[in-house]
């Protein structure tokens, strides 16, 4: 008899499990109300940094922050890509340069392992403040690409098709600027960022 | 007591029973398949066998879900995950007001559908798995060369409102799958992988600035304007967007 209680019980807890789940999400949203409806940092991903650190996007709260989607494998617009966010960082007000992070998001994580994106980093010069390179799970980096209305697809084992959109977000996470293309103008991606910068 | 453990058991039997309902898939065994849009070249493209929900998810699932994960609801959902048409024909945060319970719920965004899926244990469907199963009328793995399939796929893109009528009013496939055509859009796990268009309108001709590669990946047939229409659909969707039309179902890698 008490045996048909507790499998009664079992049951019943399994059957609440995703509601448990969804409970936890609320008292985990719940305590960091201070992050905006808008803000990336509402993503639970883990990422992974050149220097093989985990970290969740919203350990980058209070920065500004300029992200590019690229793989490091990526012979045609990348390296313009690349020369674009360089070209950006030149031109930052060196006052307010401190409270910006200048970030570039794998979207080939099988092939750019923290070792490969250190090794970009270090032949590009770029393995200091203010860059971080940033990797993911596939279907993390596919959600990320959906929120900056980035679309790629892997066209070959070493290709991918991609959209070029250099994506700036303010202190709260909130994506406030986009340019799109290659080489194009970049004097109020810079202002907008320069702007945001100073009001930390 | 018995009396008692026995309704606790047919309550709970009920509720597997409805589960069950809920998440009934077929299998689709592994194929592959030469797309008619988005590829590189006309090489095929390997389909693993999966499964995939026999019906697009309806308002009273979705309801049971955005019960269970209130913070999924229309006036709970944070704006990064969806933009304001999110539910808009629902009354209210669990009221779907006239809809018909059995319709595909719509004005679902992708970030609300891949959330679903997950909380039953699945996942979206890819593009690519979506697209193979669609190909298949009721005999036929692939139909698509044939004209009375066509015609049906076309005459539904100008019927209105077919996103009113119940579930699995349309033709059942070869594979057991009702709806793919006829009843509305749906979401696709990879649905930003297009690069038909660059910000939807603007490029006729692939914008070599915006896309890199743009130019390879072109279509390799356009006459089959029926798949043409849904990749331009998808390649203007954005991940927050709801819209009337367009639902989802779930699929999975493994057997649940």
């Amino acid at each position: 008899m008490k045996k048909i209680i507790i499998t009664v019980f079992i049951l019943l807890f399994s059957l609440q499990s995703c509601k448990r789940k969804s409970e936890e999400t609320t008292s985990t949203v719940s305590k960091n109300k201070e992050i905006s409806d808008l803000s990336i940092y509402n993503l639970p991903s883990q990422w992974t940094t050149q220097d093989g650190k985990n970290i969740e996007l919203k350990s980058l709260n209070g920065n500004v922050l300029v992200m590019v989607m690229i793989y490091t494998s990526c012979k045609a617009a990348c390296p313009r890509l690349v020369a674009d966010m360089r070209d950006i960082e030149a031109k930052l007000n060196k006052k307010t340069k401190k409270n910006v992070k200048l970030i570039l998001v794998s979207i080939d994580p099988v092939t750019d392992t923290p070792q490969k994106l250190k090794s970009f980093a270090i032949s590009n010069k770029m393995d200091n403040e203010p860059w971080l390179f940033l990797r993911s799970t596939e279907d993390n980096t596919r959600e990320f690409a959906a929120i900056l209305a980035v679309n790629y697809k892997q066209i070959s084992p070493m290709e991918f098709s991609h959209s070029n959109i250099i994506s700036v977000f303010n202190p709260k996470g909130e994506l406030i600027y986009q340019q799109e293309g290659l080489g194009v103008n970049n004097d109020q991606t810079v202002n907008k960022i320069n702007e945001e910068a100073a009001k930390i | 007591m018995q009396k008692k453990i026995f309704i606790i058991f047919l309550f709970l039997v009920q509720i597997g029973f409805m589960r069950a309902q809920e998440s009934k898939m077929v299998p689709i065994q592994e194929g592959f398949y030469i797309p008619l849009y988005g590829a590189t070249s006309k090489k095929p493209v390997i389909v693993k066998s999966f499964y995939l929900d026999i019906f697009p998810v309806t308002n009273t699932e979705y309801l049971n879900f955005v019960k269970r994960y209130s913070e999924f609801s229309k006036s709970k959902i944070k704006g990064i995950f969806a933009d304001n048409s999110y539910l808009s024909y629902w009354r209210s945060d669990f009221d779907f007001g006239n809809a018909n319970p059995k319709a595909a719920a719509t004005n679902v965004s992708w970030f609300a559908a891949k959330k679903y899926c997950e909380c039953q244990g699945k996942r979206l469907p890819t593009m690519d798995e979506w697209e193979y199963v669609a190909m298949a009328d009721e005999k036929r793995i692939d139909a698509r060369t044939k004209t009375e399939f066509n015609k049906f796929i076309l005459s539904w893109y100008e019927k209105s409102k077919t996103y009113e009528n119940r579930i699995g009013q349309t033709f059942k496939n070869y594979w057991g799958v009702y709806d793919m055509h006829g009843l509305v859009w749906e979401w696709t796990a990879d649905f930003n992988s297009i690069f038909l268009s660059g910000e939807s309108r603007k490029d006729k001709s692939a914008d070599k600035n915006l896309f890199c590669g743009a130019s390879s990946v072109n279509a390799t047939d356009l006459m089959d304007y029926a798949a043409f229409m849904r990749y331009a659909f998808r390649g203007s969707l954005k991940a927050r967007y709801s819209t009337r039309n367009l639902g989802f179902r779930c699929a999975s890698t493994t057997k649940l």
